[in-house]
């Protein structure tokens, strides 16, 4: 099976999810978990044969790739458009694709405690999740935005339904967002279409197509704007902590994991593949633009009281992140860019089922300053997010670290500056993970106050009383150490992913001035 | 002018002439064995006369279908495939518009509903071929006071009195208007067949310039501007919807919309070619395509921000279509072979879409006691599968893919881009449009809300006829459809408005 199963696979379970009898919700749960894994088991296969061949062809072109698209399917779709149903991968959305099973299984396995609506609940998410491994594998700019909008709508109810705090707000408010966005995007496309002689909307055929420059240095940034909405870039990240607050946790880590990546792919793909000279005009803004969201977003993460906020606004600076490797225009800057993509997928997703499902959903309070102590009584929970931090904060042997040097040393090539104001952020990084889990996992006598000694005395060295909560379960467990080993993989082996992605930047990098 | 035989009328005029038939079937079957029988008994068996008469009433069109463009009666009517096709989809509309009517309570007057709505269908038949100034008007009437009729059917109910003497006081003067017009284009042209007014348009410089035609222009355009409910002349539209029986309104804002936008086409595309104008950006000059741009523009704007407020849900899609109403006018303003075919695509869908929307809110407002928005809390866990269809009707009015809504609309804003493809001259009203939609999303959900996430007081299971079940799922699927699968009815659109 090509790797286009994926998205006829997640849509296949989606449909039986929905024909199943609403009261089964242990069958609902196991097809779905089903789906999502022969979902990833396809998208596996077919990364690891792409990568076998990347190097094969590595080895016999000196170390250069001439193409590095691999052709899935192209099929004229609607002709009076010059549509065509054309999916192709290369080594920049293979990452993604296969970022998206792992986001997809363990959002399932984390999600298993769910009671209320769970076959909607799955339904929706299903459609998510193959809405988003189809902009990932659309190489037609009009089918792109098609699966790029259908991915908007299935989070309004996720978030809606099974979301907490202020869930109708965040989700509205998220929804919106997306949907300006992708109608500045939706301006963009038709006047590009129109300028590039109206005749395809394939990326790679509209690539070749030479575009006026003044063209090009106002249709660039509709597009790119557009996409880089929901990549959550500063000044318009504003819907991502409120979104990932209200979020249920398996959405939080959808949102936060994979669909602020179909905003980074959608700025790379629609906008800076097509108008190789409005990135050039453009680039410095959105350099300094990425910087400022990497500071802001840490700042604003350091002074937040509500322990899902701090993961929400670490998600804008560790996009920043993304936004400015890109903006760096070189070898080593992209390619850190789209591996943190992925690095900062797995450890959004790991930190937000640490927040949402494992304490909050346990303790229902997500305040800084009535949890605490948390270390004892669930270790496994405080391990998880010990890990995931370091990953976060850059920790070596962990991918996070792999990703953000390289973008910090491709903004040194553009301007020392940027490596500064981005080596800003990553202090401030240390500075508010360290304190979460100081406050949240160990911080039981400071919080606790005079009463804590007494208790500690009573109690004698066993764990917090003020906590009674039930143990891990195996779902949870199984899915955060999946996520775990995925850190730590690529973390240590990084070139498992690096290599292909490099082949393919340096290919992009060709085609821009 | 050539001798009339009545049989080539008739044969052209078949479909006509079943409904007819059929009308005075109903009517009668109705009085003679139906009056004894239970009120849904009844229905639903003056509804299977009526499907029938207008299941037969294809037959003829299949007939005429593929042969050469014939004019009959000294150019007042005219077939072709692309009208036969239209004709098609108005038969399909008031078919469907029975099937929902069935399961609604009419009130005592049953065969009297059906043989009413035959008539409305037979206007909108006449409407769709007419090519003449006098016919269009006559068939225009005809339409019209059917629907002032049906608006009226809730006998013991005042706000349906109520819609139906405002849709007929608005109704009537708009005709005034239309009619005052049409005088004056007669007056100048000296024609009233519309190829007779395209060329004498083009023959003389001077009648193209003339004052007194551009009046009758005009108010032509204001005339029809009444029928299509566009900003400002929408104002009876909400309380016609909201008044009218739930089937009427789905009626009135599918069948007799495609029916005048398709006329409106004919009319400007055909007779008034010569005094387009321009709305590009910068070199406005006057003529229909700045009118339709402005009051396109206008009804994009008032109708998806007053739909916010609405808290009615026939209220809020009628507000709603008045919007689409000016989507629609983008395709009219881009003016072009492409902008005629993104119109016609969009009334399909646009039709379809509304239908289904009306049909579901028909047969769930009836169980669940009421068309407010909250009466339509919890309806996801009550009435599971049409909550579903709602949400994919409503997803659709919204333009979301892959569903056919985001087709129209695409290609609608996509004929306009293109009609002046080298400066974007167009651009600006694509823009409103497009940030207007967005705007409409937000309506969208809030009625998807009270369906799928707030919790109503009653939680019982509403439980709806099969039939009526099935004929909505076939409407859901054919949206679906026209979006995922757009190629056949694309292509076959593009040759047939060659002709026009």
């Amino acid at each position: 099976m090509h790797v286009d199963w994926t998205i006829y696979l997640t849509f296949l379970g989606a449909g039986v999810v929905l024909l199943l009898p609403r009261d089964s919700k242990t069958l609902i749960r196991w097809v779905a978990l089903a789906t999502g894994v022969a979902a990833l088991l396809v998208g596996l296969k077919n990364y690891f044969d792409y990568n076998a061949w990347v190097n094969a062809e590595l080895l016999a072109n000196n170390g250069t790739l001439r193409d590095g698209f691999q052709q899935i399917i192209n099929v004229s779709w609607i002709p009076a458009l010059g549509v065509h149903y054309h999916l192709a991968v290369d080594g920049i959305s293979y990452p993604l694709v296969v970022l998206n099973g792992f986001v997809c299984v363990t959002g399932i396995l984390f999600s298993w405690n769910i009671e209320n609506r769970v076959k909607e609940f799955f339904a929706f998410f299903l459609t998510l999740i193959a809405g988003v491994y189809g902009v990932f594998l659309a190489m037609d700019l009009f089918l792109l935005f098609v699966f790029y909008e259908l991915a908007i709508i299935p989070k309004y109810f996720i978030i809606a339904i099974w979301g907490s705090t202020r869930k109708e707000y965040g989700a509205m408010k998220l929804v919106l967002y997306s949907f300006v966005g992708s109608a500045l995007v939706f301006i963009g496309i038709l006047a590009m279409f129109f300028s590039a002689g109206g005749q395809t909307f394939d990326i790679l055929e509209l690539a070749k197509h030479p575009i006026a420059r003044d063209v090009q240095i106002w249709v660039f940034p509709l597009i790119f704007v557009g996409f880089a909405v929901l990549a959550g870039m500063w000044p318009f990240h504003t819907w991502a902590p409120t979104g990932h607050v209200a979020a249920p946790t398996a959405a939080s880590m959808l949102l936060a994991g994979v669909v602020m990546k179909l905003g980074a792919y959608g700025c790379l793909r629609g906008a800076m593949m097509l108008f190789p000279l409005g990135l050039e005009y453009w680039k410095w803004w959105i350099a300094w633009m990425a910087v400022i969201g990497i500071v802001y977003g840490a700042a604003v993460a350091l002074v937040q009281k509500d322990f899902k906020f701090i993961i929400g606004y670490s998600s804008v600076s560790h996009m920043g992140f993304v936004l400015l490797g890109l903006a760096t225009l070189n070898l080593i800057g992209m390619s850190g860019a789209i591996l943190q993509m992925f690095s900062h997928g797995v450890v959004a997703s790991l930190l937000f089922a640490v927040v949402g499902r494992m304490v909050y959903d346990r303790t229902h309070t997500r305040q800084l300053d009535e949890l605490g102590g948390l270390a004892k009584v669930i270790p496994f929970a405080c391990v998880t997010f010990v890990i995931g931090g370091a990953a976060s904060m850059g920790m070596p042997g962990f991918s996070g670290f792999v990703a953000e040097i390289q973008v910090l040393i491709g903004a040194f090539y553009m301007s020392p500056w940027l490596t500064v104001g981005a080596g800003v952020g990553i202090v401030l990084t240390m500075a508010y993970i360290l304190n979460a889990i100081h406050k949240v996992f160990f911080a039981e006598e400071e919080h606790v106050g005079g009463g804590a000694s007494s208790h500690g005395h009573g109690h004698g060295g066993e764990g917090d009383s003020r906590w009674n909560l039930p143990p891990i379960t195996v779902p949870e467990a199984v899915a955060a150490l999946i996520l775990m080993a995925l850190l730590v993989i690529i973390g240590l082996w990084p070139s498992i992913m690096l290599t292909m992605i490099k082949a393919n930047v340096e290919i992009f990098l060709r085609g821009t001035p | 002018m050539m001798p009339v035989s009545y049989f080539e009328i008739f044969k052209a005029l078949g479909a006509e002439a079943v409904l007819a038939l059929t009308a005075v079937a109903v009517l009668t079957v109705d009085l003679v064995s139906l009056r004894r029988l239970e009120m849904p008994v009844r229905r639903r068996k003056a509804g299977m006369v009526t499907l029938t008469g207008l299941l037969l009433s294809i037959l003829p069109l299949c007939q005429q279908l593929n042969q050469p463009r014939t004019v009959l009666l000294g150019g007042t009517l005219a077939v072709d495939d692309l009208i036969l096709f239209f004709k098609l989809v108005i038969i399909v509309l008031a078919a469907l518009t029975v099937v929902i009517s069935t399961d609604y309570d009419l009130g005592r007057h049953v065969g009297e509903y059906f043989a009413v709505l035959l008539f409305g269908a037979i206007g909108m038949l006449l409407l769709i071929s007419a090519e003449e100034l006098l016919t269009i008007f006559v068939a225009l009437e005809l339409t019209s006071i059917s629907l002032y009729i049906l608006t009226a059917f809730h006998k013991g109910e005042l706000r349906s009195q109520e819609a139906a003497v405002k849709y007929f006081m608005f109704g009537a003067v708009s005709s005034a208007f239309l009619l005052f017009g049409l005088s004056y284009v007669y007056g100048v042209t000296g024609t009233t067949s519309l190829t007779g007014i395209r060329d004498a348009v083009e023959a003389s410089e001077r009648m193209a310039m003339s004052p007194l035609l551009a009046t009758g222009l005009l108010f032509a355009i204001i005339g029809f501007g009444f029928k299509v409910a566009v900003v400002p002349f929408h104002l009876w539209a909400p309380d016609a919807y909201e008044g009218a029986p739930t089937p009427v309104t789905a009626y009135i804002a599918t069948g007799s919309k495609v029916a005048s936008f398709f006329i409106l086409l004919k009319v400007l595309f055909v007779g008034f070619a010569g005094m387009k104008g321009s709305a590009f950006w910068g070199q406005f000059s006057s003529g229909w395509v700045m009118l339709l741009a402005i009051t396109g523009a206008l009804s994009m704007v008032l109708g998806n921000c007053a739909a916010i407020v609405q808290h009615n849900v026939k209220r809020l899609l009628a507000y709603s279509s008045i919007a689409h109403a000016g989507y629609i006018f983008i395709g009219f303003v881009a003016a072009s072979r492409m902008g005629a075919t993104a119109v016609l695509f969009y009334l399909i869908v646009y039709s379809l879409t509304n239908l289904g929307a009306f049909g579901v809110v028909a047969a769930l407002s009836s169980r669940a006691g009421g068309d407010e928005m909250q009466d339509f809390n919890g309806m996801a866990k009550r009435a599971p599968f049409l909550s579903l269809l709602m949400l994919i009707f409503v997803l659709s009015l919204a333009g979301i893919p892959p569903l056919g809504g985001f087709l129209g609309k695409f290609y609608l804003f996509a004929s306009a881009v293109q009609a002046d493809a080298q400066h974007f001259g167009l651009l600006w009203l694509v823009i409103l449009g497009i940030v207007m939609s967005a705007v409409s999303l937000y309506y969208y959900l809030i009625l998807l809300k009270h369906i799928y996430i707030m919790d109503g007081s009653d939680q019982g299971r509403i439980t709806t006829p099969t039939y009526l079940n099935v004929t909505l799922g076939l409407v859901a699927l054919a949206v679906i459809l026209l979006g995922v699968y757009p190629k056949p009815i694309l292509e076959l659109l593009n040759g047939l408005v060659a002709a026009l």
